[in-house]
């Protein structure tokens, strides 16, 4: 199976600073991948380097076989990859069902179709009952929720999520976990970045886990876990799950 | 900014959109020939001031020289007219083309080297004043001493776009009526949304998708165009233009005035404000001149602005919803409950 994404030697460097490393990893269709590592490991400067946000200082970016490391981030997300902000990015003065419009029309110039697609969207993330809420009304966890189902209306083919699940009560990070096994489930494929290593072990068919910007491990959760350099990491960085 | 302050379902918003307007057609029908030359000056500052508040309101893209567009249509109307006798209906679309184009080409090179934001208004009045005084030393279409329509004869001639203050009235409220339809319609459409992304967040529009250099570009050409297509119609009822006059600062005031007074990004804030604001600048401009302070007028203009600005942010129209609303609110409550008690009594 060819891989939906590939990432080879991606390098990004601020003013001397490595934030990401020389790493290569490949994501195979209809799976989830958790990228996983300490504070400042490198996750969300892999998630701007894939998504065009940000281009990088050396290495590669290849959708299906393309390479989009130079292409801005509205064609990448024409292509076919949506992203989530780990700091939550709501359009203030639109409701919670007008941003989740948004993304539709990346495919849509319909206001009807983007509007159907905004509910099936707010409701596989919980968020149809406060449709028309503002933004400033909703709680952290469910702004994280709402750039969750922002990103699902573009209608994506590889879905990076930033520590969507941040704050969410047990209960209803299970129910988010449900929604991104049937997402899988359909064929869509996910890149997760997740603190919570029993969110990660429960949907995660591969790691990642990133440190000091380089990769040092990647594999099958529990192999992962059981790697003594990635509990060093952790350990060191005051891991608690 | 504007607050989701605009829930009332489209039809009632319609309907009272064409009752303002027949309410404005009886007053031209009715009133003397100097509220209703106040009140065409009222209403293509409405129109002009939508369009200014399309690109800001909507689409997030401030220009504080919008005199640059509303001039380039005067001039375009005036120097096809004045000087080969064709028809202003060419010289307005002739306008809105070379507006938009001008529109577009300093958007273009502005976002290309990623001058943004502020930087970008500065630029708008840089050209604005660039144009103003280019047509001041340019001694084809007047210089300083402007262009001058020839007196009307007082026959309407609706090909020619000639007639008395009345016909101008008419003229300037249907233009008033298309540019509040327009947005309305522009803002409900795919449009509206991914221009109120973009001005909400740029780069988390990108990543939705929105190709937001183009619709910046986009949005700024639209409003350029309109712009120019009100400063034709205005150079008409003026009779005469000036670059002074026409593309000075104190245009791009007057059409941004009415939307920040009466509500950004609102369908009706422009009109409400420009009927607020531009009579009372000619009122004070007037008793400016009857007691020798000049200036008067810009002074009360300022006054108004901080007062809006500061007791009502969101411009009057807003606050007038709002207050409708809380009106309305406590009768809904009440009816609600009404009929829980009739219930209760069925039952
Ligand atoms: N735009 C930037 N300019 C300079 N340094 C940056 C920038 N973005 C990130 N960094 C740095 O790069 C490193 C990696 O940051 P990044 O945000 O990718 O980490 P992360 O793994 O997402 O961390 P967290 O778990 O806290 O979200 C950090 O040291 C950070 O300070
Ligand atoms: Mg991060």
């Amino acid at each position: 199976m060819t891989a939906l994404l590939e990432v080879k030697n991606l390098t990004k460097s601020f003013q001397g600073l490595v934030a990401v490393n020389d790493v290569s990893f490949a994501l195979a269709p209809g799976r989830i991948t958790a990228l996983i590592g300490p504070n400042g490991a490198g996750k969300t400067t892999c998630f701007n380097l894939v998504a065009g946000a940000l281009s990088p200082t050396r290495g590669q970016v290849l959708f299906e076989g393309r390479s989009i490391e130079r292409t801005p981030p509205e064609t990448v997300c024409r292509m076919g990859i949506a992203r989530t902000f780990q700091i939550v990015r709501p359009m203030k003065d639109m409701s919670v069902l007008e941003n989740a419009m948004v993304g539709a029309f990346s495919w849509t110039t319909s206001v009807k179709e983007a509007r159907a697609k905004a509910y099936e969207s707010l409701e596989s993330v919980g968020l149809a009952g406060k449709a028309n809420a503002r933004t400033d009304q909703l709680t952290l966890p469910d702004r994280k929720m709402l750039e969750m189902a922002k990103a699902l209306s573009t209608r994506p083919r590889l879905l990076l999520l930033d520590e969507v699940m941040a704050g969410l009560r047990p209960t209803e990070a299970a129910g988010v976990v449900g929604v991104l096994q049937k997402l899988a489930e359909s064929g869509l494929t996910i890149l997760l970045v997740e603190h919570v290593m029993r969110i990660v072990m429960e949907v995660a068919s591969t790691v990642v886990v990133l440190h000091h910007g380089a990769k040092i491990a990647e594999g099958k959760p529990s192999d992962v876990v059981a790697d003594p350099r990635v509990l060093e990491s952790y350990l060191g960085a005051g891991f608690h799950a | 900014m504007q607050k989701k302050f605009d829930q009332t379902s489209d039809p009632k918003r319609w309907g009272a959109g064409v009752l303002v307007f027949a309410i404005l057609a009886m007053v031209g029908s009715i009133s003397n020939a100097y509220i209703i030359s106040l009140l065409t000056v009222v209403l293509l500052f409405t129109f002009m001031g939508q369009s200014w508040n399309l690109m800001l309101g909507i689409g997030g893209q401030l220009s504080i020289g919008h005199a640059l567009f509303v001039g380039i249509g005067a001039y375009s109307v005036a120097i096809l007219n004045i000087k080969y006798g064709i028809t202003p209906w060419i010289g307005l679309i002739l306008g809105a083309a070379i507006a938009g184009l001008i529109g577009a080409v300093l958007a273009w090179l502005s976002f290309r080297f990623e001058v943004r934001g502020i930087y970008f208004a500065l630029l708008t009045i840089a050209a604005a004043e660039f144009a103003r005084i280019m047509f001041g030393g340019w001694d084809y279409v007047g210089g300083m001493q402007g262009l001058f329509f020839q007196a009307p004869t007082g026959s309407m001639d609706i090909a020619m776009l000639r007639g008395d203050t009345r016909f101008y009235y008419f003229v300037a409220l249907t233009l008033a009526a298309i540019g509040v339809a327009g947005t309305e319609m522009i803002s409900r459409s795919y449009l509206g949304y991914v221009w109120r992304a973009m001005r909400d967040d740029d780069d988390a529009a990108r990543a939705l998708g929105v190709q937001t250099f183009r619709h910046k570009i986009l949005v700024i050409s639209i409003s350029a165009a309109m712009a120019a297509i009100g400063g034709g119609v205005l150079g008409l009822v003026q009779g005469a233009i000036f670059p002074d006059s026409i593309m000075g600062m104190s245009i791009s005031v007057d059409v941004l005035i009415g939307p920040v007074v009466g509500g950004l990004g609102t369908a009706f804030g422009p009109l409400v404000g420009s009927m607020a604001a531009i009579p009372l600048h000619h009122a004070m401009g007037a008793l400016g001149d009857s007691f020798g302070i000049p200036g008067l007028n810009s002074i009360a203009y300022g006054a108004v602005l901080i007062l809006v600005v500061w007791f009502l942010p969101d411009g009057i129209w807003p606050a007038v919803v709002r207050l409708y609303g809380a009106i309305q609110l406590p009768a809904r409550v009440r009816i609600s409950k009404l009929r829980e008690v009739e219930n209760d009594r069925a039952a």
